[in-house]
């Protein structure tokens, strides 16, 4: 059913993106003088980078401090100290990401202002969305520990490994399928985040050269040229977001097929 | 020189020292977020803020009417996501070695849609749920919107948590000559069930969170809904119309971002118990 | 499995039980009107507020009515009205040459003021000098008698209302505009000018007064030596206003047309001064 449902899903996409595509074939998308819809420029460049940029900015912070979070839960913290810190984590991940671009607008934006104007930017963007995906990356990995045998730690002590050893070398090592399942969920996430970027990084249309540059995420832009494209301006919109789509596609198969796909035998 | 006790102790000193460092981090961000929503928001909850409607675009008055369409449209969500995700997990855990292919199929399927960006989701929901399949601006169609986005999240989750469950069970399940209905249903899914309640909570967030889906799907009406067909307006759309459109509205959008909160934290802990209801005990035995 | 799935059940029908329950036990006005049916009115997120404010008194007077408020964007209710998707349209502007098809029902009237942070000493800009920092070409405060602190330029997305009006003013021409910040809503760009003592933005009076007077750091500058405030737009001395608009297809319906009657009567001016517009109606 999940098949059929994305079938349809894809071929919308592709039906509503189609239209510009055939008037003004697909290299524009990339040669064009910038995003000016009104005058038939549709180059996406600027807006692919500045999604990547932001997605991967998110990510490099969520990945050490998620996992950090997850290990700390399960192995350093005393009892009462990790279930409250596993309460945080779910909490914040359930904080709507307009409270969050909300919050990041009124309070990160004019910080960094002072440091660097405009305050609105890549820099933003990045911490916002590291947020954001950090509890997806930490209550994943906390799963996947969590269904490790239990054998695993107490072998692992009869070694008489330390505790960090065990962790390291042991047990990250062992539920590195599941945890990498979620560093891609979480890399989805960031990529396709709509409201809180759009609050945060400016959305000018260019390339970030430094942090602190304005950039605009290709699902901003959807999100706030949807409602007034018409014709072959929202046709390009939907590009952008098949674009989006393929990419994300593309990582996670990657990342699958490099490293031994899930549905890899037991 | 990694042998020596020494270094040993070091390293594992600096580890923990930079794991508490990590989380609290976290922890203090999170406190700096929230702090600010207890203080802007809470001075806002009152009795009639909970039962009344909204007045003067939502600056005033009460926020129930949101309150009953966000709880709505979760539970169609969840009613949706949940039996298929499940669905597809077992599948995917138990199958695989029967229907290789189409496992694969299915899984690249959901990477896909997992991959989709939740405002490219809305659009879709609101051509296929709203037009095509002619809901309209309803909760069913929200629901059924949000449905899809938390499938991907939490088939995966739930996959692992069958997957980990060891052979064993499965082994001195088919001993005893159990069906494999039996077998799942009094073994497997006990056993998987915090990491399938887990998966639950990831899907619960991602849903309650999303915003510009559904003002595509359910709407803006902040009229209490009569029925599933009705537009109704989520907390999150409540939160954004009151944070980014309507002057003065700041503080009511706070409050309300509080209550978002306790919902969270109400579901939460309504799946944790249900989820310790069927799980088995945890063995401390190897 | 069942166990799992009734164990959700009886929240979601608690639910929908106290839904109507607390409906079902509403209170009807004595002498109520019999007019029955759905209005649906889509369109301009700026009207929006006002228009739900305004179809909430108007259930009231006639219950067995129900009128849908969506938002979507000026164009969304244009398409939408035009389509029959909607049976009214808010737009917040006039409409255009290409849109005769469609009859406009002016609503109230609102102006664009630039603003800047309340801080900025710089109390007033002529029109070359607003043309020039748009442009790019001034990117300085110190340029045009302020402090050295760089000028952070924040502009709305293309398509909205309030752009299309500001350029036009102004005669700028969109693509010539250089940016720092692209904002979506009225309060997005306050939020940004409020956090950042260099911003300079363009917003609509009504919702600029409101948060001034609610102590939000920004100020409105003066437009060719004419104060920005709603009784400038009021008297029509103000140059760059726009009327908020109600548009339907060539002939509305007769529930369409009694609610557009009582938006524009003297019964619903006060949830126009509410939401900070400025009334059409003495």
């Amino acid at each position: 059913m999940s098949g059929g449902l994305l079938l349809l899903m894809v071929a919308f996409v592709v039906a509503e993106a189609v239209p510009v595509v055939r008037q003004y074939g697909l290299v524009v998308f990339f040669t064009d003088e910038g995003w000016y819809p009104a005058a038939g420029q549709f180059n996406l460049a600027p807006m692919i980078t500045g999604t990547l940029w932001a997605g991967f900015g998110a990510l490099l912070a969520a990945v050490p401090l998620g996992l950090a979070s997850a290990v700390f839960c399960r192995f350093y913290a005393p009892g009462t100290v990790a279930a409250v810190y596993e309460r945080v984590l779910e909490v914040l991940g359930g904080i709507p990401s307009v409270v969050f671009g909300f919050w990041g607008l009124v309070v990160l934006v004019p910080l960094i202002n002072q440091w660097q104007p405009p305050g609105a930017s890549l820099l933003a963007g990045v911490l916002v969305l590291t947020l954001m995906i950090l509890p997806t990356v930490s209550l994943t990995a906390l799963a996947a520990l969590d269904a490790l045998p239990p054998g695993y730690r107490l072998n692992a002590a009869a070694l008489g490994l330390s505790r960090w050893t065990t962790v390291w070398r042991v047990m990250l090592p062992a539920a590195r399928v599941g945890i990498l399942g979620g560093v891609l969920l979480a890399l989805a996430r960031a990529l396709g985040e709509t409201m809180a970027v759009l609050m945060v990084t400016g959305n000018v249309v260019r390339h970030a050269q430094s942090l602190f540059d304005p950039v605009r995420t290709l699902t901003a832009n959807i999100a706030l040229e949807m409602a007034y494209a018409l014709g072959s301006h929202r046709s390009a919109l939907f590009v952008s977001g098949l674009l989006l789509l393929i990419v994300v596609a593309v990582l996670l198969w990657l990342a699958e097929t490099c490293t031994g796909s899930p549905a890899g035998d037991r | 020189m990694t042998a020596d006790p020494g270094y040993r102790k070091t390293v594992d000193r600096i580890a923990a020292t930079g794991l508490w460092l990590a989380a609290g981090l976290v922890c203090a961000t999170f406190g700096l977020l929230v702090a600010d929503i207890i203080r802007y928001g809470v001075g806002e909850l009152s009795w009639e803020y909970f039962t009344g409607v909204p007045a003067d675009a939502g600056r005033a008055g009460g926020i129930a009417p949101v309150l009953v369409s966000t709880v709505l449209i979760l539970m169609v969500c969840l009613g949706a996501a949940v039996p298929v995700g499940l669905a597809a997990a077992v599948f995917l855990a138990e199958c695989a070695r029967r229907y290789g292919p189409v496992v694969r199929g299915v899984r690249h399927s959901l990477n896909l849609l997992a991959g989709m960006p939740s405002i490219v989701i809305g659009l879709f929901g609101n051509a296929f749920f709203s037009v095509v399949l002619g809901l309209g601006f309803s909760i069913l169609a929200g629901g059924l919107t949000l449905a899809c986005m938390v499938l991907p999240i939490f088939v995966r989750t739930a996959e692992q948590a069958l997957r980990a469950v060891p052979d064993d069970y499965r082994m001195q399940a088919a001993a005893l000559g159990l069906s494999l209905r039996t077998t799942l249903v009094r073994v497997l899914l006990p056993v998987a069930m915090p990491g399938i309640a887990a998966g639950l909570i990831l899907g619960i967030g991602r849903a309650v969170a999303e915003t510009a889906a559904l003002v595509f799907t359910s709407g803006y009406v902040d009229r209490m809904p009569e029925s599933l067909f009705d537009s109704g307006r989520a907390l999150s759309v409540h939160i954004f119309d009151l944070a980014m459109n309507v002057p003065g509205g700041d503080r009511r959008a706070y409050a309300a971002a509080l209550v978002l909160l306790g919902v969270l934290v109400v579901s939460y802990a309504v799946v944790q118990a249900v989820s310790r209801r069927i799980a088995p005990p945890r063995e401390h035995a190897l | 499995m069942s166990d799992r799935l009734l164990s959700f059940l009886p929240g979601g029908w608690f639910w929908i039980a106290a839904t109507v329950i607390l409906f079902g036990g509403g209170c009807d006005e004595p002498g109520a009107s019999s007019m029955t049916g759905r209005l649906v009115v889509t369109g301009s997120s700026t009207v929006a507020p006002l228009a739900v404010e305004i179809a909430r008194r108007f259930e009231a007077r006639h219950p067995g009515v129900k009128v849908d408020v969506q938002t979507g964007g000026s164009s969304r209710g244009i398409a939408d009205t035009r389509r029959g998707l909607a049976d009214i349209g808010m737009v917040s502007r006039d409409l255009k040459p290409g849109e005769r098809d469609l009859i406009a029902y002016p609503l109230a009237r609102d102006g664009i003021a630039v603003i800047v942070h309340a801080d900025n000493p710089v109390t007033a800009l002529s029109h070359d000098q607003i043309v020039a920092v748009y442009r790019g070409e001034i990117d300085n405060w110190r340029q045009v008698g302020g402090p050295d602190r760089p000028i952070t330029v924040v502009n709305k997305a293309h398509g909205r209302s309030t752009l299309e009006l500001f350029v036009a003013y102004f005669g700028l021409d969109e693509g010539a505009i250089a940016a720092d910040v692209v904002i979506g809503d009225n309060e997005q760009g306050i939020k940004t000018v409020a956090g950042n003592p260099g911003a300079i933005g363009y917003v609509s009076i009504g919702t600029a007064e409101f948060d001034i007077a609610h102590g939000v750091s920004i100020k409105m500058l003066p437009l060719e030596g004419i104060a920005a405030d709603s009784a400038a737009v009021a008297g029509g001395r103000y140059p760059l206003s726009r009327t908020l608009n109600l548009v339907t297809r060539r002939e509305p319906g007769a529930l369409a047309r009694e609610f557009i009657a009582f938006s524009r009567s003297k019964a619903v001016q006060d949830l126009v001064h509410q939401q900070s517009f400025v009334s059409l109606v003495e």
